[in-house]
């Protein structure tokens, strides 16, 4: 009776193993900026339910490879939520149907058996499509070019009691400064508006003393150079707020809407 | 481009001036509420045949209505504008949505519920306001008592009596009479005979009240005023205040004399 136990050490490699998924995708396929793009259906089989979103794509691109097919574009670096890299729009939300998470942070426990998953790109004017799910994000850095910084060097930390910053506009700093940049606030907003973005960075200099001597040029520069890039204007949804992977709070929008009226009523 | 233009032009100041307009509809919603209350009042109409008759000649509401006009077209043609300019900014379409997941249905359907309300004010305006001020409303004849305040006759004026104003008060002894446009057996004729107004007409306070349980939070935070301390209050006001008990009460009018 050992030999079907020693069978089982070596299982073929297509079977599905227990716990296994076999799932469909519907990915965007699109070979460049110019071109119009479509649909592709792919399977993915025996997929752990312990992968990775991502992991789960590098397994399907790796059949890809190996049957000399173009394997499917996408973004991703630090695989850890921290680098704002994966941009999915996964069945009709981005970074999927988890609530605070990137893709690289979503795994296939989420999705069942036999599930259909549509993946498609980040849509926004003010992201043109690079190639398949990659997108370009640039229109964020030069935003972030036109003020999101602070001109002098600061030097080191000063002595803790020199600076005193109340521990509430510390934490709200702290938590506007949490955005990575993913975009994901574009990609949910009916009007791919980029007021989460744009609020969060202004918010997390606004509160600090180090930003604050630039509060009114930086609001003015950033929210001119968001309107430029053809993004479009908030409606108070609250999309963006609730796919946050890093959960920034809708409060900075209306900080920004304070700082960037008072800009332009009263600064001189 | 000077500043003022700039600030207006810029997608936060769009923004503002739907929110500043928008407050302003809301201020108008309630003394537009006070005002018609009177509707019910069982006295034929005389108070609010009064009171339409201060509406339209006190040089005060006067100015602020021709205000009230410019913000309800400025209102909405500036929406209608924006959410096809924000359609701009998504030239391609998802081909799945799941919008549900992250905001509420009334946030999303602004532009919609707007255009239903749009449509309803010109109706409104074109069957009262218009006819109260272009039209041939006729004239009702109330005699009061004016110590015990009783209400001795009422009439209407034959067909075809004209006068140049609005209203004309004769006091005769212990007797006032008021001569006054009736608004009052226009409203409530048409409301009785027309049963398809009336659903209009609940149908687009339904509409009023999707559209003021976002459109009210949402103009404090275009104006910036995110508070921990007053979100609630604001909150509460929207969906209790403006999203429940104004469109109640205004729904409430036409329903009355339809089963009056």
């Amino acid at each position: 009776m050992a030999f079907p136990f020693a069978l089982s050490l070596f299982p073929k490699p297509f079977t599905k193993m227990s716990g296994n998924m076999n799932l469909t995708l519907k990915v965007w396929r699109q070979k460049n900026t110019n071109d119009k793009g479509k649909f592709e259906t792919y399977k993915a089989e025996n997929i752990s339910p312990d992968m990775s979103f991502l992991e789960m794509f590098d397994v399907v691109n790796e059949r890809l490879i190996v049957e000399g097919k173009e394997p499917i574009a996408f973004d991703h670096d630090c695989r850890e939520g921290i680098c704002g890299s994966c941009s999915m729009y996964i069945n009709g939300r981005p970074h999927g149907p988890n609530n605070g998470v990137t893709t690289c942070q979503l795994h296939m426990r989420s999705f069942k058996d036999g599930d259909i998953i549509v993946v498609e790109p980040w849509r926004s004017a003010a992201f043109p499509v690079i190639k398949d799910l990659a997108v370009d994000r640039s229109s964020f850095d030069r935003i972030q070019a036109a003020g999101g910084f602070i001109s002098v060097n600061t030097g080191n930390a000063q002595d803790a009691n020199s600076l005193p910053i109340p521990k509430n506009d510390a934490d709200e700093s702290f938590a506007a400064a949490a955005c990575i940049g993913c975009g994901a606030c574009v990609a949910a907003c009916k009007n791919s508006s980029a007021m989460l973005f744009v609020g969060a960075k202004v918010t997390q200099f606004a509160l600090l003393p180090q930003g604050k001597p630039e509060a009114t040029q930086r609001v003015l520069a950033m929210v001119n150079q968001m309107d430029a890039e053809g993004f479009g204007s908030c409606t108070n949804t609250g999309a963006c707020s609730a796919e946050c992977p890093k959960e920034i709070s809708l409060s900075v929008i209306a900080r920004m809407n304070r700082e960037y009226l008072s800009a332009q009523l009263f600064a001189e | 481009m000077n500043w003022f233009t700039k600030m207006f032009n810029s997608s936060i100041g769009q923004k503002l001036i739907m929110a500043l307009t928008g407050l302003f509809l809301c201020s108008f919603l309630i003394i537009h509420m006070v005002g018609n209350l009177q509707l019910f009042k069982a006295d034929s109409g005389l108070a609010f045949n009064k009171y339409a008759v201060f509406m339209t000649t006190n040089p005060l509401i006067k100015t602020v209505s021709y205000l009230l006009y410019f913000s309800i077209l400025f209102h909405a043609f500036k929406g209608i504008w924006l959410v096809f300019s924000n359609k701009k900014a998504r030239p391609v379409q998802y081909a799945m949505v799941d919008g549900k997941a992250n905001s509420h249905w009334t946030s999303r359907n602004m532009g919609l519920l707007g255009t239903i309300i749009l449509v309803f004010v010109v109706v409104h305006m074109s069957n009262f306001w218009a006819e109260y001020k272009f039209g041939h409303v006729p004239y009702a004849r109330y005699s009061e008592d004016i110590q015990t305040g009783e209400m001795l006759e009422v009439a209407e004026m034959p067909a075809g009596f004209t006068m140049a104003n609005k209203m004309e008060e004769i006091i005769e002894g212990r007797v006032r009479t008021v001569i006054v446009k009736d608004l009052y057996k226009e409203v409530s004729v048409e409301f009785k005979e027309e049963w398809w107004l009336v659903a209009l007409y609940v149908l687009s306070m339904a509409a009023v009240s999707f559209h003021l349980v976002h459109g009210f939070k949402s103009a404090f935070q275009t104006l910036g005023i995110n508070h921990r301390k007053y979100n609630g209050l604001i909150h509460f006001i929207g969906v209790w205040f403006f999203g429940i008990i104004i469109p109640i009460g205004f729904a409430a009018m036409p329903l009355y004399f339809m089963f009056k």
